[in-house]
Order: structure tokens, then sequence, then C-alpha cells
């Protein structure tokens, strides 16, 4: 086979697979991902020294800014509530309500990778993806940057690289999808000092969260967040009080897209309903037009 | 279909004062344009990441099509349910839906920070059926270009039988008149078919840009959020359908000194009330259900936006419209059709700006000066392009006597006239 028909060949399979339709149509499918088998991380906020080691990893894993919001050593910058951004997927808060000189606890946030994501359900062209693994990950080629996750994501978490004339990215925590899958653990896991994060199966570490509070009910506030938050999230949050003091928002269970998700299908059933107006609207034509000539008829013969 | 006057291009000069005025406003605006293509997005607008959409997509994309709607509300009436007095009113809102719908595409693509990539949601490897937006954009586009082959057949009128290419292009004419007359063949055989899947098209994107916000419950207000906003979007999209009709008939006929045609209007204005009071209905039950009247006794932004948008955008023009002689007074319907378009935009504003108040916000969004000049630059180019072609084409149905004419005639010739 010469060199331009396997280019021929491998340009028409790509636009053959392009046509194909990936319609992910139902939210059934994607619950084909068993959540207890996928990777989580358990942030146990009460162990977290806040010496931002996690936050040097990650930006060095994913070729951030060596420096962002100053020296990764400086402490000043608790003074401020952070949130990630386009130079840090991941940033590391003092609780809110403990001050200055001594915070008495801290909390890392990022994406929580949502076992049902609303950025996934509300993205246009389908570029950000949840896979089996639990990873919710971003395709640079398909997005078209209308920032609909950003608006649909409920914990504020992707930033938008609005500095960008040409070519703008959707900037959040990747869960180190190519080190996950070469079986390595998140680089901001492995750079704890305390192990305040534990990587792992995410049903696992449901249990160790409970077993957690169960034999420390003085130290843990009874609940783990993001076990049930908007049904699920691949990340979970251990603290000594409420979590709101981490800006992690109170959220009911039901998942954010349910909503959206069942008024879209109701409008599509099988198309049903778009076809049914169409009829409909067909047939009003028709009738009315047909008594319009009878009209004119009557008016000419009298 | 020899009682009302068949459209014909207006004569008329283009550039007015008004014109000129416009062009210059238009002009800022592709500048403003030109930068943020230039510089991006950040440069040019005051977005952020707790708001990550501005009036680009609350004005000129939301706005923008639910202004759009008198295209398909004027062809469900005149075309569908065959109200024939009405028929003078659909080309201008053909033409109004098509600039409208273009120039979304338009405003949108500056949103977009990827704009090459507008044509993603075409291909069927990234379709994607669980997105609301997907949904908007795939209807959007289809009746666009439904839109374009709906207006088509106003082109052909204008130059079949005379089709008169310059210089060396001559060669071409038979060609291209062979074609006019096939197209206007098989489109006035097809014309039904398009004018519906437009009216369903509509109702579907329509209600769709409703949706959009559903999926962000914990950053919506109280007041704006429910699950029928799909419902209210596509009410309130048929609602003012008809009274922007009303609002460019009577603007074009003061700009082009043509007689309003009042009585088609008036009589096109008796569904409006009707409309607003079913929608004030529902959005009353609406709060009332979900229990949150509270919140407008609350003295904040949102509660005095909720109040602006219901008392000017529907009760006034409830009011004024529900009495028979101010529908047929052309400076009441001209108010009350002002205050609607003012109350759809204050709503779209309303839902996907103010309503929005996301989690982490320290500042509230503000548009910039870019931001506000293009909104602007694009709206008065739509005005010109609408002068333009319906200076060129046959699109309004003009009333012989003219204002004009008739203040130069001598007093004897217009005696006999009248
Ligand atoms: S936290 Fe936000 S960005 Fe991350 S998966 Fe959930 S919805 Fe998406
Ligand atoms: S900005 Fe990109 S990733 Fe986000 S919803 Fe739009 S197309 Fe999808």
């Amino acid at each position: 086979m010469n060199k331009d028909r396997r280019k021929f060949l491998k340009v028409s399979t790509a636009i053959t697979a392009s046509l194909i339709p990936a319609v992910s149509v139902s939210s059934s499918e994607e619950c084909e991902i068993d959540f207890n088998d996928a990777y989580g991380v358990l942030v146990d906020t009460t162990v977290c020294i806040g010496c931002r080691n996690c936050e040097k990893a990650c930006n060095i894993e994913n070729n951030l800014p060596e420096q962002p919001q100053g020296n990764f050593e400086d402490k000043s910058v608790f003074e401020t509530n952070r949130r990630p951004d386009v130079s840090a997927y991941t940033v590391v808060n003092p609780s809110i309500d403990s001050k200055l000189p001594k915070y008495d606890s801290y909390a890392k946030i990022q994406c929580m990778h949502c076992n049902h994501p609303a950025c996934v359900s509300a993205c246009i062209v389908g570029a950000l993806t949840k896979c089996r693994h639990g990873v919710v990950s971003w395709d640079a080629w398909k997005c078209m940057g209308c920032r609909y996750c950003l608006v649909a994501c409920p914990f504020q978490i992707p930033a938008y690289e609005y500095e960008e004339a040409l070519e703008p990215r959707v900037m959040k925590c990747t869960f180190c999808y190519d080190r996950i899958h070469n079986d390595k653990k998140p680089a901001c896991v492995e750079s704890c000092p305390v192990e305040a994060l534990t990587f792992g199966k995410r049903g696992e570490l449901i249990k160790l969260a409970h077993s957690k509070i169960e034999s420390n009910p003085n130290k843990y506030y009874d609940h783990v967040y993001g076990e049930d938050e908007i049904g699920g999230t691949s990340w979970i949050y251990l603290a000594s009080k409420e979590f709101i003091n981490y800006d992690l928002p109170k959220l009911a269970e039901e998942k954010i897209p349910s909503l959206t998700e069942s008024i879209q299908h109701g409008i599509f059933k099988s198309f049903l309903p778009p076809l049914a107006l169409y009829g409909f609207l067909g047939l009003v034509m028709h009738s009315m037009r047909q008594e319009k000539k009878k009209e004119a008829l009557d008016d000419e013969q009298s | 279909m020899n009682n009302h006057e068949a459209p014909t291009p207006i004569n008329s000069k283009f550039f007015s004062k008004g014109a000129i005025v416009l062009s210059i406003f238009t002009l800022i605006g592709a500048l403003g344009y030109l930068y943020r293509l230039i510089y991006g997005l950040g440069a040019a607008t005051n977005l952020d990441n707790q708001f990550p959409w501005g009036i680009w997509i609350a004005i000129d994309v939301a706005t923008g099509v639910a202004l759009a709607a008198g295209g398909f509300t004027t062809a469900a009436l005149a075309d569908i349910f065959h109200r024939d007095k009405y028929h003078s009113l659909t080309r201008p809102a053909l033409l109004t839906a098509m600039l409208g719908y273009t120039f979304v595409v338009v405003g949108l693509l500056a949103d977009l920070g990827k704009y090459y990539n507008v044509w993603h949601p075409m291909l069927p490897s990234m379709w994607q059926g669980n997105s609301v937006l997907f949904e908007v954009g795939l209807c959007v586009t289809i009746y666009l270009t439904i839109l374009y082959i709906e207006f088509f057949p106003i082109v052909i009128e204008k130059f079949m039988g005379h089709v008169k290419l310059p210089g060396i292009l001559s060669k071409y004419n038979s060609l291209v008149e062979s074609f006019l007359r096939i197209s206007n063949r098989t489109l006035y055989r097809l014309l039904s078919l398009f004018i519906i899947a437009g009216v369903v098209l509509s109702c579907l994107h329509q209600s769709s840009l409703g949706t959009l916000m559903v999926i962000a419950p914990y950053k919506m207000h109280a007041l704006w959020y429910t699950p029928i906003l799909p419902l209210l979007f596509l009410l309130s999209a048929v609602t003012v359908g008809f009274p922007m009709v009303i609002f460019e008939s009577i603007l074009s006929s003061w700009s082009f000194k043509l007689k309003p045609e009042i009585k088609t209007l008036a009589s096109i204005a008796k569904y409006t009330p009707i409309l607003l009071f079913c929608y004030l209905s529902i959005k009353v039950a609406d709060l009332a259900i979900r229990n949150a009247f509270g919140y407008l006794g609350e003295i904040n932004i949102q509660s005095f936006y909720f109040i602006l948008e219901m008392v000017i955008g529907v009760i006034i023009p409830m009011v004024i419209l529900f009495q028979r002689d101010k529908r047929y007074s052309i400076k009441y319907l001209f108010l009350s059709a002002s205050c609607i378009i003012f109350g759809i935009l204050i709503n779209r504003i309303n839902v996907f700006l103010i309503a929005y108040t996301p989690l982490y916000s320290s500042s509230f969004y503000f548009p910039s000066f870019i931001e506000i000049v293009v909104t602007i630059g694009l709206m008065c180019g739509l005005v010109l392009i609408y002068r333009f072609l319906v200076i060129h084409l046959p699109v309004i149905s003009i009333q012989r006597v003219k204002y004009k004419i008739v203040s130069k005639i001598p007093a004897s010739k217009s005696v006999l006239e009248g």
C-alpha cells in the first residue's frame, strides 16, 4: 500500500467516524460507570497542614506557571479566599471561620469529578466527558469556547483562558489522567507529606471515611461530603465542622443535569412531539386553505 | 388577493440623517468587534470565571432570538391559519427574522472563545443530545437556513424576467434567469413545508433557550429559577412577536413617510393583551407555587429588576391594549409595543445576568465599553441592512397616499384626492 493511499484511507476513516452520531442520548448510559470502582480521592481537612505542596506538584505536573499566586511557600496567600483559575487547577484555603495567626484547618479544592457532571451534560459538542475511571476530562479540539460548562458547574470550578485570543482553553483539574492510566497516583496525592489525601477506589474511600468518623466521632463532623451531594463526586471530604466553611456549598442529592435532561428528552422523545406539532400545523394549514377556497367559490357563485 | 396592496420596493434615499448616525454606530461596533477578534475576550470584555456570560449572550443572542419571533408568529397566523388580511405583515416580519437571526449568529461568534469551531455541532460525532445548548444551536442553524429559503422568493420576484449581469457576466443572463424560474416553481410548491418547519423549529429553540439556565439551580435567583422557564420563554417569545411587527411597521412608516397600516396593526394587536394576561397569570402562579413571593419584599437589585420587567413589560401594555380605542391610536400602539419589547429585553437580561448569582463572586458583572459598542453596533447594522433591503426589494406594502406628497400637493388637488 503506498503512502498516499494510506493517507487517503486514514482521512476517509476519520471523516466516516466523525459522521457517526456519538449521541449519548440518555444519562442511563452514563450510569454504566460503576462509581464504586471508579477512582476517587478522600481529602481529610483535619489532617491537612496547609503546606501547599499539592499546589506546587500540580503546577509542575500540568505545566502551569511555576509561581502563580506568590511562591508556594508563601503563606500570606491565605489572607484572601482563592479560587482555582487558569494558573492553578487546585488551591488550598484555610477554613473561612478561622483567622490569622492560627488557621485551624485547610481544604484543597479542585474539580470534584462529579459522578453526574453538570459540565459534561451541558457541553454543546461533548468536549467534556467522564470516563469509567471517574475522570472528567476536556478535549481541546472539540471545544468551541461557549463557556456553558462554567455556567453549569455547581462548584464554580472550570476557568477560562480569557486572555488567549486564538486558542483559549477551559482549565480545570485533569485528575492526572495519564498518571492514573499508568497506575500512578495523582501528583498532588503523591506530594502530600501528611497523607491528608488518600487515592483509591471511590467505594473503598467512602467506607474508609465512615470508619474514620466512627472511630473518632469527636473529631469529625458527621458527614462525608461528596458521598451523595448532586449524585456523588469522585473527590470526597472529611472535616471537623460544616463544609460551608471550606467553600464547599450545601447541595442536595438531586443530580444537577436530571431536570434539564428530562425536559430535553421529554421534548425530543423519539422526535415525536416536534413531528406531532408539524402534523398538526400541516392539518390546520390544509383545512384552512380548503375553507378559503370554498368561500371564494361561494363568493363567485353568488 | 387584490384587496391589499402588493409589496414594492420603497422609493427613498438610503442615506437619511438617521441612517448616517446608524452607520457611525455600526462602524464603531465593527471596530469593537475587530478588537475582540485580535485581542481576545479578556481584553474586550468584563467576563471572568464567575460571570462567563455577559450581554453578548443575554442581549445579542437571547433577546435577539426572542425579538425575531415576529417571523414565525406572523407566518403561523397568516400562512397557516390563513388570516389573509395580515399578509402585508409577513414579509417585513420575515425579513426581520432573517436579519435578526443572522445577527444573532454574528453576535454569538464574537462571544465564542473559539469561533472558528462554530460548525462543530454539525458533525454527528460531536452531537451531544443531553446538551440544551446543542439543541438550540442545531435548531437555530436549520431555522436560519429556512428563513433564507423563505426569503428567496422575494429576491426572485425582484429579478426574474430582468436579470442583467454587468459586463462579461452578461452571457450568463439566461442561465441565471432559468435558475430563478426553476427555483421559483419548486419553492412555490415547497414553501408551505418550510413555513411549518420554521414554526416547529422556532417553538423548539425559543423554549430551549429558557431551559439553558435550568442547569444552574444553585446560581440562579429564586425569582427566576423555575422548571417552567422553557414555557415562559416560549410564551414570551410568542407574545412579543406581533408587538415587534407593529413596532417595526410604525417605525418604517415614520422613517419612509408612509401611512401606517393602522387597521391591520390594531387588528393584530388584539391578540397581544390576551397573551400578556396568560403570561402574567403563569408568572404569578409560578411564584405562588414555588413560594417565592417573599423575595419581592427584599430590597435588592433582583426584586427591582423583577418588578421593572413585570410592570413595564407586561402590566402597562396589557392595560393599554385591552382598550379597543387605544389599539387604534398609533401613539398608544407604539408605546405599548415598545414597552413589551423593553420588557423582553429586561427579562432576558434578568434570566441570564441579574438572576445569575454565582457562589464565590466578589464583584458584579457590568459590561465593558467594547461589549456595549458591539451590541449597539450590531443593532444599528441590522437596521441599516433592513433599510437597504426594503428600499431595493419588494418587502413593504405601501398604501398609496403618502404623507409627504399630500403635504406638497396644492390644496385644490389634495381635496380632489381626499
Ligand atoms: S466539579 Fe464542575 S467541572 Fe468538575 S466535574 Fe463537577 S461539574 Fe464538572
Ligand atoms: S466551553 Fe468548550 S468545554 Fe465548555 S461547554 Fe463550551 S464547548 Fe464544551
